[in-house]
């Protein structure tokens, strides 16, 4: 029996392999190396300032002048780090005070808005109601222009409301940010409409049906509309609407030591790969429930 | 008739009846979209509106708001060499780096389509990684340093192809293109992600189909298969590398300074700011605003427009 079933299978894969050849017809493998030759030195050239960025900030100072540069640290030091705590130690606002500031608005804003925009979006693509094709229409030409383009506007709202210089001027509005409302619709419409049904009919009540059934079965979009969220906060310098010191955001206080110059060189690359770190990072271990939510991110007219 | 009106009326109410659940329903909705509806409003709909209503009035937020009709455009037209020379930059900026861009991101998510599962999301992360690496985009002044020092200049002396440093960020036949460069690194961005996943997602039936129908070779299998189930990606991805393409600052302002030598590398967005935070005339900075936004806004009309035709 198993000795059939054995031949079975080896008959079955003489008959899947010219299949899988036949698959790409028209791939040499001249092409193919040629293709993974060029895709690496591309990557190498995508890769090279973030590589330089990286082994400079491990870089002790005499090797950061040194010509002709080495790409790679010859004697890695995490100096230039603790230089860096040193000097924001000793600044009027501390390292830790700015380093809040930002981790604040940061995690306010994305919590914020993954629930708001998420809760939204759950209507709009599960339900149909009067305005709701109209509504999402305009998310997607707000997707269109930039915040640079409404900023004037914004900041005069703001000022009115009086959030100018709080937290709030930052973290409010981007509770409100289209993109991750637009791939959170989109998303949910992949979601099966009986399972919401099910739940129903068992006596679930609409918030029981978006907390309980709907939010776990997203868990993939939640980690795109995170990673979009925490890029722009994170990187917000916030300089237009925050002037008080001890509400500046990390970024900011980052770039008043990259503009010390020459002497702040080691420390100003170590700024950068604090800065630059956490998107990444969240990105490396969320990549690929991005690009499940990214499938369905398509504008269909 | 009597029966019959009866049942008239028993139908009606039943449909009154439903007509009140799905009000009942839509409150819901209307309860679940309303604080995203307000925020959006008040931060996205509400701006557009004030910042057409602004750029007809003088106000500088001290003042109440003067209405002044088109002397905004007028004056940002015929009187402001700088904004000419911004929308200039601008355009040169889309026009080169948003097509280069949205290519190189179609392009690249197609190469690495076909790479085995973990070095494609290697691949990926590579690629991305400068979209997201917050402002990564200033170590490139360090290769462009304007002294003897710096990379670029070191290489190219060493090499004898100049025998002076060239001032590559202050100079402004240079500002431009160096400036394009750090944005097409940067432009593998939200678009490219799409486009991966989009890939990811064509049904594989169809190219075996495609293969019997006689498509020869992987252009025509692009141009038939891929492409045409690929057209929701390429709008959104078009939509992300117009507006990324014309709001264009950071990089612009971190490596050229700004204000810029001669405004060689002023972008529109940089010129509002210069009108809005620096000397607080908000009504000019709006009519910028606005001409800023009715670009993208065809912009994006327009190649959406081009894009319905591909694959036919």
């Amino acid at each position: 029996m198993s000795k059939n079933k054995a031949k079975k299978e080896a008959t079955e894969k003489e008959y899947r392999k010219p299949l899988i050849k036949r698959r790409k017809p028209n791939r040499s493998i001249a092409g193919d190396i040629a293709l993974y030759l060029f895709l690496t030195l591309v990557a190498f050239v995508m890769a090279f300032p973030i590589i330089y960025a990286v082994s400079s900030a491990l870089k002790p100072l005499d090797e950061l002048f040194k010509f002709p540069p080495t790409i790679f640290a010859q004697h890695p030091t995490t100096d230039n780090f603790s230089d860096l705590f040193i000097t924001m130690g000793k600044s009027w606002v501390t390292f830790s005070r700015y380093l809040f500031n930002t981790v604040f608005i940061t995690a306010v804003g994305t919590a914020g808005h993954l629930i708001i925009a998420s809760m939204g979006a759950f209507v709009l693509a599960k339900y149909e109601f009067p305005g709701a094709q109209g509504f999402f229409k305009v998310v997607t030409v707000a997707m269109m222009f930039t915040g640079y383009a409404t900023a004037i506007p914004n900041y005069i709202i703001l000022n009115k409301l009086g959030w100018i210089d709080t937290y709030w001027a930052i973290i409010i509005p981007a509770f409100a940010s289209p993109m991750g409302f637009f791939l959170m619709k989109q998303f949910m419409e992949g979601l099966p409409t009986s399972l919401i049904e099910a739940a129903k009919i068992d006596g679930a009540n609409e918030w029981k049906v978006f907390s309980g059934i709907v939010m776990p079965n997203v868990k993939p979009a939640w980690m795109t509309l995170i990673i979009f969220s925490v890029q722009a906060l994170w990187n917000n310098k916030a300089s237009t609407y925050i002037y008080s010191e001890e509400r500046k955001t990390l970024v900011y206080a980052l770039q008043q030591i990259q503009a010390g110059g020459i002497a702040r060189t080691g420390q100003g690359a170590a700024v950068l790969v604090v800065v630059m770190i956490v998107p990444i990072i969240i990105f490396v271990f969320s990549e690929s429930q991005i690009l499940e939510t990214m499938a369905s991110s398509g504008l269909k007219d | 008739m009597k029966e019959f009106f009866n049942k008239y009326v028993t139908l009606r109410k039943h449909n009154a009846r439903i007509a009140w659940k799905k009000a009942k329903r839509a409150k819901m909705c209307y309860a679940f979209l309303a604080p995203y509806a307000i925020l959006f409003a008040m931060f996205f709909i509400f701006p557009v509106v004030a910042s057409i209503y602004f750029s007809f009035t003088y106000y500088n937020i001290l003042e109440r708001p003067r209405f002044i009709g088109l002397q905004n455009y007028i004056s940002l037209v015929l009187e402001d060499d700088i904004f000419l020379t911004s929308i200039k930059n601008t355009f040169m900026i889309a026009i080169i780096t948003g097509p280069l861009g949205y290519i190189m991101s179609f392009l690249f998510a197609w190469l690495i389509n076909e790479l085995p599962r973990w070095v494609r999301s290697v691949a990926v992360i590579v690629f991305y990684a400068p979209s997201i690496a917050g402002n990564c985009y200033v170590i490139f002044s360090v290769f462009f340093r304007g002294d003897a020092y710096g990379y670029v200049n070191a290489l190219l002396m060493n090499m004898g192809i100049i025998d002076a440093p060239i001032l590559w960020l202050i100079n402004p036949t240079y500002m431009l293109p160096i400036c394009m460069l750090v944005i097409l690194w940067m432009s593998l961005g939200t678009g490219f992600l799409s486009f991966v996943a989009g890939l990811q997602g064509v049904d594989k039936s169809q190219f075996e189909a495609g293969y019997m129908d006689g498509i020869k070779n992987r252009w025509q299998e692009l141009w038939y298969i891929t492409l045409p189930n690929m057209k929701p990606m390429l709008m959104f991805g078009a939509v992300m590398s117009i507006t990324q393409a014309f709001g264009v600052c950071d990089v612009t302002m971190a490596l050229c300074g700004y204000p810029s030598t001669d405004y060689a590398a002023r972008t529109i967005v940089t010129h509002l700011f210069d009108y809005g935070y620096s000397r607080f005339e908000m009504g000019y900075a709006c009519a910028i605003a606005t001409v800023l936004f009715l670009i993208m806004i065809l912009c994006n009309k327009a190649i959406q427009a081009l894009l319905r035709r591909v694959g036919t």
